[in-house]
């Protein structure tokens, strides 16, 4: 006679909930159609921050489930609740756009559920099998999701090139995964971690370079960038939107865990590719940028340069710099997704604009939200009081305490170039004569625009929270 | 002569190469990079099969179905965008992929 026991569920509730609502709303947009569309996103979002209070309300310990290929601790917790929140947030941001566009379809938020729920497996994930597992589901959704404009050739067109160039870095990534449990024997990252310890063979390091090529790609760090600019260009504003934050704390999420979880012991080893890819994403991001017409364009070089800066706290490796990881992307998703509401509300009658030109004189026609998109942009350049200057001061504490002096110096020198290009913006809004002005913003986007701008300017009245969260998850890594 | 690990290791490096050329030199169609990256995840599996022969371990041929799984659903989703930018465009070639420059 065999015994069966069922594996523990309830680790993975809140990703059950966000699948099942996936699967729910799918019924329910088969059934109805087009009908459904208001209701689904709403539901979407009803599900997303669910999954969000619990995945941030459970008790503090750690847990681990599938034979440990799942883990539960500070760490998931900390980014999960970051990814939910983007989540919701793009959903929220995408009603509006897709109504006047006429472009309604119930796709678009079951398919951001599926995506989210193969972000938190991404984050939990503790074995080569569950990292795939996880990023496929997240990948092919957003595939899907980058082409959901389906009658405009541009989106199809991003679409198109984010599927060849993803695909290309799953398969680099799963060639690494293949070669790192040929020479360890074992998929798991303890069981890694173990081997690696003994000795690191050639074809192990192999596998190692191959893997993070695969992970730089879905960051979009330099020199793997290049699908980044056509795919936020291309896409639905809100889509970029979606693309800027969530997925991007998901990737930074596994990158951390590999790196640190499954090859703690050979830090030198992957430190020089962490520095490399980190000081060109952030001189990419810096000086490609100053000649962007296009502001989604503008963007997705500005995402490229933020990488860069959250990879230094990586290229530390130590407890310090994951916490000042942490704090970047908390912060860098709030300063995105505040300025992609404001992106959004560039709409006159005769359609959206995307061109930076046409928010000259804003601070005319719009004050209030001038002043939070300026206050947003100074915050991306890293200026002083504003969470943008607090999110590059830690990465930067833990690079110059990891004796890391080149790489936090080089860091400083490209957020002065990068400032060019975010206060030319602010200029352009405040000096120059008034354009056309934009229709009011709707109140979605208002919500979204108010919280995080409020964040963004109010952070350094009370950061402790924040950052004390964000010590408490890093330690779970080590 | 006996076939070892390492002639399968080998082949399937070759393999990758060829799929990860395919992708960069080829000028002509898309569907020719699908099957460049259909030959990649073919280049995993070997790997993973071998490797799991070789090492008496059966997680490699369970991650190498997997793959083969996923592998089915990328292959569809990707037929599928091809599908809608063709009827956008007019075309698949590699270079008419050029609505957005870089």
């Amino acid at each position: 006679m065999m015994h069966f026991t069922l594996p523990m569920f309830g680790p993975i509730l809140p990703e059950l909930l966000v699948l099942a609502g996936a699967l729910a709303l799918l019924l329910l947009g088969a059934m109805r159609g087009e009908k459904a569309v208001g209701i689904i996103d709403m539901a979407a979002v009803v599900i997303l921050l669910i999954a969000a209070v619990l995945v941030i309300f459970e008790p503090g310990t750690r847990t681990e489930a599938f034979s440990g290929s799942f883990v539960i601790d500070n760490f998931s917790r900390f980014m999960k609740g970051l990814v939910l929140i983007g989540s919701a947030s793009a959903v929220v941001m995408s009603i509006d756009f897709f109504r006047a566009k006429h472009i309604r379809r119930f796709e678009f938020g079951i398919l951001v559920l599926t995506s989210t729920a193969g972000m938190m497996v991404m984050v939990s994930a503790r074995d080569l099998v569950m990292l795939y597992l996880g990023l496929e589901l997240m990948s092919l959704s957003l595939y899907v999701i980058a082409s959901i404009d389906r009658d405009n050739l541009r989106s199809t067109e991003a679409g198109l090139k984010y599927f060849v160039l993803g695909a290309l870095s799953s398969g680099m990534l799963l060639y690494g995964a293949s070669l790192i449990y040929g020479f360890t024997g074992t998929v798991t990252f303890a069981g890694v971690a173990e081997a690696v310890k003994q000795s690191a063979p050639i074809g192990l390091i192999f596998g190692l370079v191959f893997l993070f090529t695969g992970l730089a790609f879905k960051v979009s760090a330099v020199p793997f960038h290049m699908w980044t600019p056509d795919v936020y260009e291309g896409a639905p504003t809100p889509v970029t939107a979606f693309f800027s934050a969530a997925p991007k704390v998901a990737a930074i999420a596994l990158f951390l865990r590999a790196a640190l979880d499954a090859f703690p012991t050979i830090v030198p080893q992957w430190q020089q590719i962490i520095i490399f890819i980190s000081i060109a994403s952030m001189i990419l991001g810096a000086f490609a940028a100053i000649g962007q017409r296009n502001i989604k364009r503008l963007m997705a070089y500005s995402s490229i340069g933020h990488v860069g800066y959250a990879l230094i706290g990586l290229a530390a490796g130590t407890a310090q710099g994951v916490q000042g990881v942490l704090v970047y992307m908390a912060i860098y998703v709030a300063m995105t997704l505040g300025t992609f509401a404001c992106i959004l509300a560039m709409r006159r009658k005769s359609g959206m604009v995307e061109e930076i030109d046409q928010l000259a004189g804003l601070a005319r026609t719009q004050p209030i939200v001038a002043m939070f998109f300026g206050a947003l942009l100074f915050s991306l350049a890293g200026i002083p009081p504003l969470a943008g200057f607090f999110a590059k001061f830690y990465v930067f504490l833990a690079a110059i305490d990891a004796k890391l002096y080149a790489l936090a110096v080089i860091g400083v020198v490209t957020s002065v170039v990068g400032a060019y290009y975010y206060l030319r913006i602010v200029k352009i809004m405040y000096m120059d004569e008034p354009a056309d002005a934009f229709l009011p913003m709707p109140n979605g986007l208002r919500v979204i625009l108010g919280v995080f701008g409020l964040f963004t300017i109010l952070f350094f009245v009370y950061p402790s929270p924040l950052v004390a969260a964000a010590e408490a998850a890093a330690k779970s890594l080590f | 002569m006996t076939i070892g690990l390492s002639h399968y290791l080998i082949v399937a490096a070759i393999l990758f190469t060829l799929g990860i050329l395919g992708i960069f030199l080829n000028r002509k169609n898309v569907i020719v990079i699908l099957m460049s990256i259909e030959l990649i995840l073919l280049s995993v599996n070997i790997n993973l099969v071998s490797f799991s022969a070789f090492l008496g371990d059966i997680i490699g041929q369970i991650y190498a179905l997997i793959v083969l799984t996923v592998a089915a659903a990328e292959a569809a989703i990707g037929l599928a965008i091809l599908v809608v930018f063709y009827r956008n465009r007019g075309s698949i070639a590699v270079e008419d992929i050029n609505a957005m420059k870089g």
